[in-house]
């Protein structure tokens, strides 16, 4: 989705532009635009009345935030202990290399993103593998590449 | 505001209600050390050095002393075993960051580097006195945090520092007096920025907001 300020100011606007409630409105912009642009935090910022350092330091500070673009499909590969124990790095090369990425990377046409993560609570299903919040357990290349066929 | 009674290490001490146990023991000759307190600037709480233990018996618990306002009939231990072997632990680990900690506090408290820890001589202790004076003093925030954990980081943001330092800080740059390990100091002294100029951008790395963030990011580790 591209960018419009309108629909930050809106969701500014939801939370009345109160600047205590500045780590909410960030995940909301960051759930609709999947990350956060310069343009935003600038504009955020000024809404707010806050400093730019400020929003530099929350949104390097928590995980979640991405301040680079991310993908429309998201899919995550967990490398906790247990995954790892069964087999995540073979499953991350199968990943990286059915999307063509290395982890932390987005593709180019904004179509995947992949992360690894740590431990997603379902040990007994790993090596884990996350497409768009479903959960697959241990998918073969074929599987993999299904996947990315069926992507838009 | 009322005075009220409090005992720090067995004394009996008259304080102002709304005081922390700091301004307290301070106020009566107590010492205790601390590395990110300043008289000008709120508290802030990081370093942790000024820990000290409160109540009695079961009920006894560590607090940071810069932070914890005093009541009536509070009872502060500022020296005991407990205490000193934190501010020794801390210690261990700055010395890897910071080469050239003030010698008494090492030796007040035993501390000596581990080789278990690693070297990184930052000079920088993250103590935010000079981000929290540019932005409580001087409402300039040209310094600022980002990143978290082992990569956490003070950076300068150049298009603030070209707008603000100048008019801020017009005879020199006055953050460079709060640094407690003169990092600051040692890269910028004499370097004050003229006006529409940015701070020259030695470490502490900056963030240019001019640059697109993914490069900024990249250069912090962050992707
Ligand atoms: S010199 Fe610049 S960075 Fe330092 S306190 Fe003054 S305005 Fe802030
Ligand atoms: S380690 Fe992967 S789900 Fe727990
Ligand atoms: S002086 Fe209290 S935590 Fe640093």
């Amino acid at each position: 989705m591209s960018y419009s300020l309108a629909k930050v100011d809106q969701i500014i606007d939801g939370y009345g532009a109160d600047k205590e409630a500045l780590i909410q409105i960030l995940l909301d912009i960051q759930h609709e635009f999947r990350w956060l642009s310069r343009e935003t935090l600038m504009h955020t910022a000024d809404r707010l009345g806050l400093p730019m350092n400020q929003l530099y330091n929350v949104t390097t500070f928590y995980k979640h935030f991405s301040l680079v673009p991310q993908g429309r499909h998201a899919v995550s590969v967990c490398v906790g202990t247990a995954c790892h124990v069964r087999g995540a790095t073979r499953l991350l090369d199968r990943v990286a290399q059915g999307l063509k990425l290395s982890p932390d990377e987005t593709s180019a046409d904004e179509k995947f993103s992949l992360k690894t993560v740590s431990c997603l609570g379902c040990c007994a299903l790993g090596p884990v593998m996350v497409f768009d919040g479903k959960y697959m357990s241990n998918p073969t290349s074929n599987e993999i590449a299904e996947i990315v066929e069926e992507c838009e | 505001m009322s005075q009220i009674s409090v005992t720090i290490n067995g004394e009996h001490i008259q304080a102002e209600e709304g005081m922390t146990i700091l301004e307290a023991a301070r106020g009566a000759g107590i010492f205790i050390p601390t590395l990110c307190h300043h008289e000008q600037l709120e508290s802030y709480g990081s370093c942790r050095l000024c820990v000290v233990e409160i109540g009695t018996g079961e009920r006894k618990k560590v607090v940071a002393s810069c932070l914890y306002h005093i009541s009536e009939g509070l009872v502060v231990e500022t020296e005991t075993e407990k205490i000193n072997g934190f501010r020794r632990t801390i210690l261990n680990l700055l010395m890897h960051r910071w080469d050239n900690i003030p010698a008494i506090l090492l030796e007040k408290y035993g501390a000596k580097s581990n080789e278990r820890f690693i070297d990184n001589m930052t000079y920088c202790i993250l103590c935010g006195l000079c981000v929290r004076f540019c932005h409580e003093v001087k409402g300039a925030n040209v310094l600022g945090f980002i990143g978290r954990g082992t990569i956490r980081q003070v950076v300068i943001f150049p298009n603030q520092s070209a707008k603000y330092c100048a008019s801020s800080c017009p005879d020199e740059m006055e953050c460079l007096h709060y640094c407690p390990t003169g990092v600051i100091s040692s890269q910028y002294y004499g370097s004050r920025p003229a006006d529409g100029q940015a701070l020259p951008h030695a470490a502490p790395v900056c963030i240019n907001e001019d640059l697109n963030i993914l490069e900024v990011l990249e250069r912090v580790g962050h992707v």
